[in-house]
């Protein structure tokens, strides 16, 4: 991590968005409580959160990247088990308990054994043990990471829901660039930086320009032809030649006329926060996490040569 | 749906008191009396394990040594010792739950609570030491099937000591679990320590008889002095010949001097109490 700094209002729903390795967890860990930062300060719902350690976690939910439920106990034991561990008032529990189940849509399966639920309801019953206590803020890492379409779009219901009878500040990670587009605004972290911060759509209008993606045979010689012949940056991603231009309709059947290099595909796109992405770190968000990956990869294979 | 939503209030999380912290312990020990109660496999083994070291342990090793025990029967010489080992396996299977708490995650939801450490971790103790405690219950419910008179004061003695020690075992098992990185190597201390431990405890043989050098380890062994003060009252309120009393419970003797009940009992409290603080301090110091 290195400079971060940022302000979320009350109320809203605030994205991290950034690939793997980016040092999103990172920053919610420090906001949490979970992690010190080395350096510089950082205030939730007004407490810092090194020295006002115990009133930061009084007012905040967690639901984390991994599992945290105890699977043998059934939906409604967790709950409870969490309503008195942040000490909420007995007689106001089997009400608030029911609510957020039924929020979730658990409550009929509330004296079920955890064990026996899937990924999706476990995930949900996460975010219904995070809101027990009426949290401030709410902070939700990958909420939705390895859950089907229909899981995580209802996911979204409850956290807007929420949101809108609440008024709990949302903050969330995600590495899913279509669902950075239900948060009120966004950062976009690369390499332990926030690269841009700022709503959904000022960030695409600030992109303007359409994306076209070309498919060639030979690749160098269709970005050189693309910088000498209509001096425009393009750059490989994702197995196509890609770059911006003002109107793109317009543009290709120039690109097919002047270009000189065969054109085996094309497709143009309006700006969406993949661009943003792009934009501001010059790779889209698979490739930053491939090259992540990669690096990961060099790594152990490093490790395994130097143990033989 | 949303309609019935809609009309419950939000909650309030109070400042914390040592209300709250009263019910973190609370809800953390209910939590680990819910898990156990609710497993079959577990309260089979808790109701089956007494029967198993009272009887087949007991009646093999009989066979063996009639001769040495003045008349009494091997069985009730080793109540006293089942009965501890019993709590001693019981306490440890137990706090090793935290462990497991650690690798499934669900350690995480604790300590981002907003209650102090030391509450989970007394709730984990105590939760241990009640599981513990009421298989030493199980044992004493046998006691009349090896020859130990149903005394009401002799049971509530024993209880009462046994608690102590279900106490300190747990301590000592929340430290070991806090101090671990993987549940593995929980397997790995019963293995190397509690099981040579529980050996030289005393619980089986007196240890009056061992050679030199494995009763000076035996005299170091926390254990030892668990099952000697229990072995004693029981044998105090025994009918048994003197000399029986002198053989199968001499107490544990010092440079020649025997080392009063009292005392051993303070020394277990006082390690049990030791290893909480240091299962604490470990507890506190990680995330």
């Amino acid at each position: 991590m290195r400079s971060v700094s940022f302000t979320v209002e009350a109320g809203e729903v605030f994205g991290f968005l950034g690939p793997n390795g980016a040092g999103k967890s990172t920053t919610i860990n420090m906001l949490c409580t979970l992690a010190r930062p080395t350096a510089g300060t950082a205030r939730v719902s007004g407490y810092d959160v090194v020295r006002d350690r115990d009133h930061v976690r009084r007012h905040i939910g967690l639901v984390f990247q991994d599992p945290t439920l105890d699977g043998y106990l059934t939906a409604e034991q967790n709950l409870r088990l969490h309503a008195e561990l942040y000490g909420v008032e007995s007689a106001a529990i089997p009400g608030r308990m029911r609510q957020m189940l039924e929020m979730v849509d658990l409550w009929e399966r509330r004296d079920q054994k955890v064990m026996t639920f899937s990924g999706g309801m476990r995930r949900r019953l996460e975010i219904a043990r995070g809101l027990m206590h009426s949290p401030r803020v709410l902070f939700l890492d990958e909420p939705t990471i390895g859950l089907d379409p229909q899981t995580r779009s209802s996911i979204w219901r409850y956290i807007r829901s929420l949101q809108e009878r609440e008024g709990t500040t949302i903050f969330m990670t995600t590495h899913y660039m279509d669902e950075a587009e239900f948060c009120d605004r966004i950062a976009i972290m690369d390499r332990g930086e926030i690269v841009v911060l700022d709503t959904p759509e000022a960030l695409k209008a600030s992109v303007g320009a359409d994306r076209v993606a070309i498919g060639t045979a030979d690749e160098d010689a269709a970005i050189a032809s693309l910088r000498e012949r209509f001096g425009l940056d393009a750059t490989v991603s994702e197995g196509a030649v890609t770059f911006h231009v003002g109107s793109g309709e317009a543009f290709v059947p120039r690109l097919f006329a002047e270009l000189g290099v065969g054109i085996t595909s094309v497709s143009v796109s309006r700006p969406t926060l993949d661009d943003v992405f792009m934009r501001y770190t010059g790779s889209t968000i698979r490739d930053a996490e491939a090259s992540v990956a990669d690096a990961r990869n060099r790594q152990a294979m490093r490790m395994l040569m130097r143990a033989r | 749906m949303t309609a019935t939503i809609a009309d419950v209030a939000a909650v309030r999380v109070p400042e914390r008191s040592w209300r709250s912290e009263l019910r973190a312990v609370r809800i953390v020990w209910r939590r680990d009396l819910v898990r156990f109660f609710d497993d079959p496999t577990r309260i089979m083994t808790w109701l089956v394990q007494p029967l198993g070291f009272l009887f087949v342990l007991g009646a093999g090793l009989q066979s063996l040594s009639a001769s040495s025990t003045h008349g009494v029967e091997l069985k009730t010489f080793i109540f006293p010792g089942v009965l501890c080992t019993s709590l001693v396996f019981s306490a440890m299977f137990s706090a090793a739950s935290l462990a497991m708490d650690r690798e499934f995650g669900f350690l995480r939801e604790m300590m981002v609570a907003p209650v102090l450490r030391s509450s989970i971790v007394l709730g984990k103790c105590l939760g241990s030491t009640t599981i513990a405690a009421s298989q030493g219950v199980i044992m004493l419910a046998l006691a009349g099937l090896v020859h130990v008179p149903y005394n009401p004061v002799l049971l509530l003695g024993v209880f009462g000591l046994q608690l102590l020690v279900a106490f300190t075992v747990s301590a000592f098992g929340t430290m070991v679990a806090a101090t671990i990185k993987q549940f593995q190597t929980f397997t790995m201390v019963m293995q190397l320590l509690v099981m040579p431990m529980f050996f030289l405890s005393g619980a089986l043989y007196p240890i009056s008889g061992l050679p030199a050098w494995l009763g000076i380890v035996s005299r170091l062994n926390p254990l030892t002095y668990a099952v000697d003060p229990i072995r004693r009252f029981v044998f105090s309120r025994l009918d048994v010949s003197a000399a029986a009393r002198h053989t199968l419970a001499p107490g544990i003797t010092w440079w020649g001097w025997r080392v009063p009940a009292v005392l051993e009992m303070a020394m277990v409290v006082a390690i049990g109490l030791t290893m909480l603080a240091i299962a604490i301090a470990k507890f506190s110091r990680t995330e």
